[in-house]
């Protein structure tokens, strides 16, 4: 990728060039409305229904459970709020939460709160596991849904999903999942899983931008949030946004055959670049489980005495390109509240970098990182007066 | 790019990096909670500042505004360095986004504090320095 190491994945994908391809000749050739009632918009309606398959055959859905939307986002809020809405006059207006999901799960809980549902928002271990005594203590006679991500985006800590639905069947509630971060990279089967809603994005596996989708399982109404035509059979108005959700499919199409290969190929770079940062960086801390219980993509460190945005820059400067759950780096100025949810301490979730591989990640750019990342901590540190005082306070490190 | 390429010269290459031992005044401020914590060392001959050190943990605004105003007050006298603002600080990087400005606002009070360190150590009157609240960021209410 033009002698620039990309490490950040989670945030999106390239789009792939076989997708590309797909998605081509639906924005000048074939570009007719798919709504419209002449021959020639057929194509363009078949595509959508291929496409469609895709996403259902990937995570094991049926195709007419599986909606279009404008991304990951409108997914969750669809799920959350359509569902809550649906509820208008009725009892149930107990949701429950974590305290580590996306912002889209979160502000949407916030909102609806302020429309006057009630919200729980289950604490998470260490290591960003629900802990399943307290997903049960939370459910009441009133609670309609738990929403709990697949899979963290941060610290890629992927859930007990089968646990989780196993409590709420029991107690006779819904479960949705935010997969933005997993669907296409760890195996999903909804109909095995008994999920209920579940919300993904293109752009997460290397589909293009502004696409994704809800599966919402058969028989649960939801209300629409976007009212118009009768486009998505009447429940997400809108002209289909024919080229993307070509991509999408084909995106959903190539991971049904790869995936298990790539995310073992990615498993070992992960693997690698974990070893390398724990054993040649003093006082480095990964946050997030180890093994197969975390995405086969997702490294997160913090780093006693720096703070997140200076690794950022100097890595940036060394052309390679990560995030962070540093507060300083964001229009916020408070640390990730993932990395704070998991316990830590305000300095070490200040001082956070999250590195996320994938399928043009390679040896060479993990070596790259293992190379650099080292001087680049104790450059920082050497300037810093809380590497002084944690130096201090353990008198010999 | 977030930050000036002024801002970006002092992260890269902070200028004053350091400790000095015995100073004449020290001065620290800023917390873990809020991501920034600014550490000044003032050596200090005849009333005239002659070396300056700085220690920084926080962003790229940070380091660049410990690094700046370090530059700013070295050879100056005690008076003057006392005149210096945040305001001042920000300008002369060519801007912080107004979500850093509290970087500014930090370096000011780290050397107001190191300033008072030494005049308190001399028996003299100390400089006014800014209410701790005027420093609180916004931490959002989510």
């Amino acid at each position: 990728m033009n002698g620039k190491v990309y490490m950040d994945y989670a945030a999106t994908t390239f789009v792939r060039p076989e997708v590309v391809s797909a998605m081509m000749s639906y924005h000048s050739i074939s570009f007719e409305n798919p709504s419209s009632l002449y021959s020639y918009s057929n194509g363009n309606r078949r595509a959508i229904e291929e496409a469609r398959e895709a996403v259902a055959d990937l995570i094991g859905a049926l195709s007419e459970e599986i909606f279009f939307t404008g991304g990951g986002s409108e997914a969750d809020n669809w799920a959350l709020k359509g569902l809550a809405f649906s509820q208008a006059g009725k009892d149930k207006r107990h949701l429950i939460t974590t305290e580590t999901e996306h912002h889209a799960v979160l502000h949407s809980m916030e909102f609806l709160e302020r429309m006057g549902f009630r919200v729980t928002y289950l604490p998470v271990d260490s290591e960003g596991f629900v802990p399943i005594d307290k997903l049960k203590e939370a459910i009441r006679d009133d609670t309609l849904l738990v929403s709990v991500a697949f899979a963290n985006n941060e610290i890629g800590t992927i859930q007990d999903v089968e646990a989780i639905v196993e409590v709420c069947r029991d107690r006779g509630v819904l479960f949705h999942t935010d997969a933005v971060q997993a669907a296409a990279h760890v195996p999903i089967d909804v109909k095995s899983m008994g999920i209920d809603m579940l919300s993904m994005a293109a752009h997460k596996f290397y589909g293009p931008k502004g696409v994704g989708a809800l599966y919402v399982k058969k028989g649960i109404r939801l209300e629409n949030l976007i009212h118009g035509g009768g486009q998505e059979r009447s429940r997400r108005a809108g002209t289909e946004n024919v080229a993307s959700i070509v991509g999408m499919g084909k995106a959903a199409s190539l991971a049904s055959e790869e995936m298990e290969f790539d995310s073992l190929e990615i498993c070992k770079l992960r693997d690698r670049l974990i070893d390398g940062v724990m054993s040649t960086i003093p006082h480095a801390r990964l946050n997030g489980p180890v093994g197969d219980r975390r995405l086969p993509n997702n490294a997160n460190f913090s780093f006693v005495g720096i703070e997140g945005e200076t690794l950022l820059l100097d890595l940036d400067d060394a052309g390679i390109a990560v995030s962070t759950g540093s507060a300083c780096a964001s229009a916020s100025l408070d640390p990730s509240h993932v990395l704070m949810a998991i316990g830590l301490s305000h300095e070490m979730a200040h001082g956070s970098v999250r590195l996320t591989l994938g399928r043009s990640s390679s040896d060479d750019d993990v070596s790259r990182v293992l190379e650099v990342l080292p001087y680049i901590v104790e450059r920082r540190r050497a300037m810093s007066p809380l590497w002084d005082d944690y130096v201090a306070r353990r008198e010999v490190l | 790019m977030l930050y000036s390429e002024i801002v970006m010269d002092h992260f890269r290459n902070p200028r004053n990096v350091g400790e000095i031992e015995n100073p004449d005044g020290v001065g620290e401020v800023g917390n873990a909670k809020c991501g920034d914590i600014m550490k000044i060392y003032l050596r200090i001959e005849d009333d005239v500042i002659i070396d300056v050190r700085f220690k920084t943990f926080g962003c790229a605004s940070a380091i660049a505004s410990s690094s700046m105003a370090t530059e700013m007050i070295k050879g100056k006298s005690v008076r003057e360095a006392a005149e210096l603002t945040n305001k001042a600080v920000a300008q002369a990087l060519d801007g912080l986004p107004p979500v850093k400005m509290h970087c500014s606002v930090l370096a000011e009070e780290a050397i107001t504090k190191a300033l008072n360190d030494y005049l308190g150590k001399k028996g003299r009157p100390l400089l006014p320095e800014r209410n701790q609240n005027q420093l609180a960021h916004d931490h959002g209410n989510r």
